[in-house]
């Protein structure tokens, strides 16, 4: 047993190694030594364009602002959830991860349904104050972008601090409740710095995302605004200037790698150890109680449920007939099309991919969760490099990387979970870190000691307390793979369309019906993640009896 | 002796070889069809080449126009497949210069438009052409005292102000064309006043198509009744009506001068192992059957003079007299500061 643990670390090392840094390698290096030798002129160019340094400026606080909105809405909801006992609870948390599985030119959509300049709140806006000109126009202005950030962002927040928060030991802010300390004081001198390994984890996750943010920026933003992400596909694709692309790409793996690299050293040991136990929840109560939970679940109804909502709506048929058309559409192959894909095969493919991306994301995230936490810190930003790559960047470097046997795997359907678990490994890490290092190894020696096995010392000590967050990272290793889209169209095939590709079909052509199944394909898209999210929190293997451990 | 019969067997190989290939019995082979992601067939068409030739194609889809021909050219030493469909005009000579294609003197091309054809080595054979135009949503005009545009000029008039939605030449691919259709009308010294114009009118600018058409125009909900999308976009919205209509609900602006023709061509990769397979795919492609396909499936006009067009075309769907088509030469030499000009005039 102890003979093959040791090999384990292999696991995470080729993975990376074949599907990151070969790739990145190879698309590197024909950008910038497409004759053999090597020419950095692209990247000295990028720090002398005005036009660059203002995108990698943009890039940047746009990124910060999105993650400290996201943090400010997102933590006291965080406390609400991870105190309160309400009813509902698991399914509104459950809702709020959904946002992050839809594509964003679908967002775009719902949002201008909402908010646009003939969208209902305009609407409902102009009747009330009887005004001729709609009052809110966000149509592609930062505002607009920082909305849709925290959309995305808010259930990554929400979710990796409060399963730590529910975990917090308790005896210490007992004691001082004993010893006269008010509420306040006890959460800023206490519950705050013990929280602090999981905000910091969920700041970093926000922000690398948005800094990376494609999507958004692109479709929401409009033409005047661009990311680094945006600029590296505009280059890469629309211009085909390979040691620009490669530059800019360079520049923001480097970045993000420098940002983690500080984060790793910063980031101190926690003092205590989370309980095995969840704290019990409290019922609401007080006034102030019904005040707290009242207010963030309203804080979460209007920014995540309206614009879910408005698609759902829009799904819907209003001419008269029958309304659920569009979906009945999707079961039809009207125009005899060869492509015609039905809707079961859409979400049968979709479930396979996240299926497989939940296995491989979990099992080689754990394993880089354990070298991070076992004193090799310094590895810890590498395995966060991928969720910084540009899509584009590492879909060009499989083409050129992995078409030759053994590896002939640029067509291969294995790279669609593959690339999934890149993105969704350092999610998994993030999640399960903060657990891990608060196991306290005096406990595991005192269990070796005591002569329990390995294996053993694994299932009584880890085990309890990495098998909540281990749920967590599956939900969004699963809500990742079923959302992608970037590295799927490098990679799939007709005959394997998954529900986003599905999507895109649609809205590639004009027509009533063809806006209708890409909706209809988008609402069942959140139905079928709803019920996975279900089913995967049902898994709670053993979670309870565990808990009494024998220490 | 050993030598001489060795020489003698590959002799006798090599003929029996070019035999086969004269009679036009190839080995059966399972073709790779690279494509964009809008690319559509009916049911049974690719089946019917099968039939014809006992080969198979296996279609590899690789994301939008741009990134399918990009990963083309990178994988050009060891190709993703024997044909490849859907590069076009506007990109055409990042492909021929970067050498990814083989020439076939294809006996099909016979048929095919003569106008369409940019390539005099025939590396890219045209395969269909589609031509972006301005269009307009008939109910919103007929419900206004304002009369539907007419050509590119009414779009800065003052009466059309934000009206308009376009797409960015720097990120679509309509977008692109469209802009070339503004160049080859005002000319290389004036498109850049007309834009300056409809920037003073309020012209809207989105990313994407899709973002255009299905949330800024109006017939989705926008408040724009004029987007730039195809010509063959009415027969689309008729086709695709809910609840079904009687007649057209949009209309494209085919005036001469203002729209641009987007050609679509195919070829044979280079380093394809089944160069005379994917020939005859390449003529399966070009031949009447292929053709009288793509209309509905694609939305775009064959290549193919003789193809007949389903009815719903007829009826809805306008050819432009005289749409720009600027030489691959110009768009190649042109392209980026065009888009780097407008960027700096719209945008800015």
């Amino acid at each position: 047993m102890r003979k093959y643990a040791r090999l384990l670390p292999l696991i995470p090392l080729i993975f990376f190694g074949l599907f990151y840094f070969y790739p990145l390698a190879s698309i590197l290096q024909l950008s910038f030594a497409p004759e053999g030798r090597f020419e950095l002129d692209a990247v000295t160019e990028i720090f002398r364009d005005r036009y660059y340094l203002s995108t990698l400026w943009f890039t940047l606080w746009q990124a910060i602002v999105s993650t400290v909105l996201t943090l400010l809405l997102a933590l006291p909801a965080a406390y609400v959830f991870a105190t309160y006992d309400f009813r509902y609870k698991q399914t509104l948390r459950t809702i709020s991860t959904l946002p992050f599985v839809l594509p964003t030119v679908v967002v775009a959509n719902a949002f201008s349904a909402l908010i646009g300049p003939r969208g209902l709140l305009n609407g409902i806006l102009q009747t009330v104050f009887r005004l001729e000109e709609p009052p809110i126009d966000l149509h592609q202005t930062i505002w607009m972008i920082l909305l849709a950030h925290v959309f995305y962002n808010y259930s990554v927040a929400l979710r990796i601090v409060s399963a730590y928060w529910e975990r917090i030991n308790q005896d210490l802010s007992q004691a001082a409740e004993t010893l006269g300390a008010s509420r306040q004081q006890r959460f800023w001198t206490i519950t705050l710095p013990l929280l602090r390994p999981a905000i910091m984890a969920a700041a970093v996750l926000v922000f690398i995302f948005t800094f990376t943010s494609f999507g958004v920026v692109l479709l929401l933003g409009g033409p005047r605004f661009a990311t680094l992400e945006v600029e590296i596909y505009r280059q890469a694709v629309n211009i085909f200037d390979l040691p620009v692309a490669a530059a800019l790409s360079l520049f923001q793996i480097v970045f993000t790698f420098a940002l983690m690299a500080v984060y790793t050293r910063t980031q101190s040991r926690i003092a205590t150890q989370p309980s095995s136990r969840t704290a019990a929840a409290r019922p609401v109560t007080t006034p102030l109680d019904r005040w707290l939970v009242g207010g963030n679940l309203t804080v979460m109804f209007v920014l995540l449920a309206t614009p879910l909502l408005a698609l759902v709506l829009r799904s819907l048929s209003w001419t008269g007939g029958n309304p659920f058309t569009y979906y009945g559409r999707l079961f039809v192959n009207e125009r005899g099309s060869a492509f015609f894909v039905p809707p079961i095969q859409a979400v049968g493919n979709s479930l396979m991919f996240a299926g497989m991306a939940i296995v491989f994301s979990l099992v080689i995230g754990l394993i880089c969760a354990y070298l991070v936490a076992d004193r090799n810190r310094w590895l810890d930003p590498i395995f966060m490099l991928p969720l910084a790559t540009s899509a584009v960047t590492l879909g060009f470097g499989y083409i050129i990387a992995l078409d030759e046997p053994p590896l002939n795997l640029r067509q291969s359907l294995i790279l669609i979970p593959l690339a999934h678990s890149l993105v969704a490994i350092p999610f998994v890490i993030r999640t399960v870190l903060p657990a891990l290092r608060a196991i306290d190894p005096a406990v595991r020696e005192a269990a070796g000691t005591l002569g329990a096995d390995p294996q053993r010392v694994w299932l009584t000590i880890d085990w309890p307390l990495l098998s909540r967050v281990l749920l967590v990272a599956a939900v969004f290793a699963f809500t990742i793979s079923m959302g992608e889209f970037g590295a799927t169209v490098f990679i799939a095939r007709p005959d394997n369309p998954t529900m986003p590709t599905a999507i895109f079909r649609f809205l590639g052509r004009p027509g009533a019906v063809n806006f209708g199944q890409a909706l209809a394909m988008s609402t069942l898209l959140m139905l079928v993640c709803s019920v996975g999210f279900v089913l995967i929190e049902r898994l709670r293997i053993g979670d309870n009896n565990l808990d009494q451990g024998e220490f | 002796m050993k030598k001489i019969l060795t020489t003698i067997t590959l002799g006798l190989g090599a003929l029996i070889a070019l035999t086969a290939c004269g009679s036009g019995e190839i080995e059966p082979v399972t073709l790779k069809l690279v494509s964009h992601d809008s690319f559509f067939v009916s049911e049974g068409t690719l089946e019917a080449f099968t039939e014809q030739t006992g080969h198979t194609v296996e279609l590899v889809p690789l994301g939008d126009a741009g990134e399918m021909l990009n990963q083309n050219i990178l994988s050009k030493n060891n190709p993703l497949g024997d044909v490849v469909f859907g590069i076009d005009n506007t990109f055409l000579s990042r492909a021929l210069e970067n050498d990814i294609l083989v020439a076939y003197d294809s006996p099909a091309l016979a048929d095919i438009d003569d106008s369409l054809k940019l390539d005099p080595e025939n590396r890219a054979l045209p395969v269909d052409f589609g031509d972006v135009c301005l269009n307009y949503d008939l109910e919103w005009f007929a419900a206004s005292d304002l009369d539907a545009p007419s050509g590119l000029a009414d779009l800065a008039d003052p009466d059309y102000a934000g009206l308009t939605v376009v797409e960015n030449p720097s990120t679509s691919s309509p977008g692109l064309a469209f802009l070339m259709a503004t160049v080859d009308a005002y000319g290389e010294e004036g498109y850049l006043d007309y834009w300056a114009q409809l920037v003073d009118n309020d012209v809207r600018v989105e990313n994407g198509w899709s973002e255009a058409y299905y949330e800024a125009f109006t017939r989705y909900g926008g408040d724009r009744p004029i987007v730039v999308s195809y010509a063959s976009s009415p027969p689309a919205e008729v086709l695709f009506a809910d609840p079904p209509v009687d007649g057209a609900v949009t209309a494209s602006v085919t005036a001469p001068s203002s729209c641009f023709r987007q050609i679509e061509f195919v070829g044979i990769l280079a380093g394809t192992e089944h160069e005379a397979a994917a020939q005859q795919l390449i003529d399966f492609m070009l031949g009447k059957t292929f053709q009288e396909d793509i209309p509905l499936n694609m939305f775009v006009f064959p290549s193919n003079t003789t193809a007949e067009l389903p009815e719903s075309f007829v009826a809805y769907a306008t050819v432009p007299d005289s749409p720009a088509t600027l030489n691959p030469e110009t768009i190649a030499a042109n392209r980026e500061t065009w888009i780097s000009d407008w960027t700096d005039v719209v945008l800015r």
